[in-house]
């Protein structure tokens, strides 16, 4: 009797963690509209630009895999680096990537972004696909999101393919590409990124 | 002998890329960005730096003044020179042997033409057309099998490869239609220099679509020229192999994005 009793409370604790976690997991399309949206208000805010720089790099650190990208784009180099170098690299790229990201969407006024479909590559990856809608000044953008699922209650965007073109492809060709004009030289690589985010 | 000076040249062109992109037997991932050389990197950047400034001083600044034009006007060169494309994209159809895209094509033309007054209003996407997808003897020479050889920057055009290149002088030696009537034609309603304007339209067109992507691109790189060969042969990439732009499933790079899991 006893023991009837003890395995029923552990089966109920079982079904009610399992919920608790089914219920913080969402979908990758529902989470790239989601940090649309999160992103649109901040740049629909009576803020000035440097306030909403702020609120948009706290809102990437929260849903970008920035670590991640920052490994890809180092490509075969990651294989070569110490571990004092992967270290300094981390906090270099973070920084550089804040920058960048947070200027390139501060300069857009309000965009509208719907999000279309979804396809799951695996159990790590899911490409989500979404349009930014046309304006008087531009044309429709296609914009396809990696979404990084590998903890699906802690989904990262890992990549932005724009009219076919990946965002961390590009960045990591041009990181090799700073390395082989000097000489393979890693460190010239962080020597640039220093500069570039003073 | 114009004519003679192209063959000669596009002649050598393909077999200097022979022995470029010679790396055995064809397959796609030729065109892979990572596997095309940059043979003449010192040049290339000088030809980039000499086209930055052209573009400072005359492209974007025309660009500019292009953008500021009603919305209509701009639609509606954007569409008569798309439709003007139709005319390389047709043949190049054929010559990959993609018959039913080629006649989807021709259809659209007729109709974007005459309906749509000389390609002014798109009526073929209206009428449900599939979208427009543009070829070119580039991509031609991709699918038969040429390799990509070097990456270079031409003065003015901007990037290339050795291929893309030879696959633009085929374009001038018979390959575009418009460029044969308007420059060899014989016509009181075309001439070369219309060619000439179709061909910087093409370019304003262009450029005023990319303004500031291409800013902000400028403004966050750490090495401009690398970023925008690095777009370019993307852009090529996925050209030859037709891959939509919205399509969700990217998987042509998906083994590097695997193997940061297993580090």
């Amino acid at each position: 009797m006893k023991l009837k009793k003890i395995l029923t409370f552990f089966s109920f604790t079982i079904i009610y963690l399992t919920s608790v976690f089914n219920s913080y997991a969402i979908e990758p399309d529902i989470f790239v509209q989601s940090t649309v949206n999160r992103a649109s208000q901040i740049l629909s805010q009576n803020l000035t630009k440097d306030q909403k720089i702020e609120k948009l790099k706290s809102l990437a650190e929260e849903t970008v895999d920035i670590k991640g990208i920052g490994m890809y784009t180092m490509g075969s180099y990651r294989k070569v680096m110490s571990e004092s170098q992967k270290k300094e690299y981390e906090i270099l790229f973070k920084k550089y990537f804040l920058k960048t990201f947070s200027s390139r969407l501060a300069e857009y006024s309000n965009p509208e972004i719907q999000v279309n479909s979804k396809e799951t590559l695996n159990k790590n990856y899911t490409m989500v696909s979404s349009i930014l809608v046309a304006t008087e000044q531009r044309p429709e953008v296609n914009i396809v999101w990696r979404i990084y699922t590998k903890n699906p209650d802690d989904l990262k965007i890992r990549d932005l393919i724009i009219e076919g073109l990946s965002l961390a492809r590009t960045q990591k060709e041009e990181f090799s590409s700073i390395i082989q004009t000097n000489n393979e030289n890693i460190d010239a690589l962080f020597e640039n990124l220093k500069k570039f985010t003073e | 002998m114009n004519k003679i000076v192209i063959t000669f040249f596009l002649t050598f062109l393909l077999t200097f890329n022979a022995i470029a992109g010679s790396d055995g037997k064809y397959n796609l991932s030729k065109n892979n960005p990572e596997k095309i050389k940059d043979c003449f990197e010192a040049l290339n950047r000088g030809t980039f730096a000499l086209n930055q400034g052209l573009d400072k001083v005359i492209f974007k600044p025309v660009a500019q003044a292009y953008r500021s034009l009603p919305s209509p006007v701009r639609t509606g060169t954007g569409n008569v020179l798309e439709n003007l494309s139709s005319l390389i994209t047709i043949p190049n159809n054929v010559l990959q042997g993609d018959l039913k895209t080629a006649g989807v094509n021709t259809g659209r033309f007729i109709i974007n033409t005459t309906v749509g007054i000389l390609g002014i209003f798109d009526v073929a996407s209206e009428i449900g057309f599939s979208e427009y997808q543009k070829e070119d003897y580039g991509q031609t020479l991709a699918k038969w099998g040429v390799g990509p050889g070097c990456y270079i920057v031409l003065p003015v055009l901007g990037p290339s490869t050795i291929r893309d290149t030879a696959g633009s002088f085929i374009n001038v030696m018979g390959g575009d239609p418009y460029y044969n009537v308007s420059a060899h034609g014989n016509n009181q309603y075309l001439d070369r220099s219309d060619y000439m304007l179709t061909k910087t339209l093409t370019a304003i067109d262009f450029r005023a679509k990319n303004l500031e992507s291409f800013d902000n691109l400028e403004k966050n790189s750490l090495d401009f020229y690398a970023s925008v060969k690095s777009l370019y042969l993307q852009d090529r990439q996925r050209k030859i192999n037709n891959t939509k732009t919205g399509a969700t499933i990217e998987i042509i790079y998906e083994g590097e994005w695997e193997e940061l899991e297993t580090q």
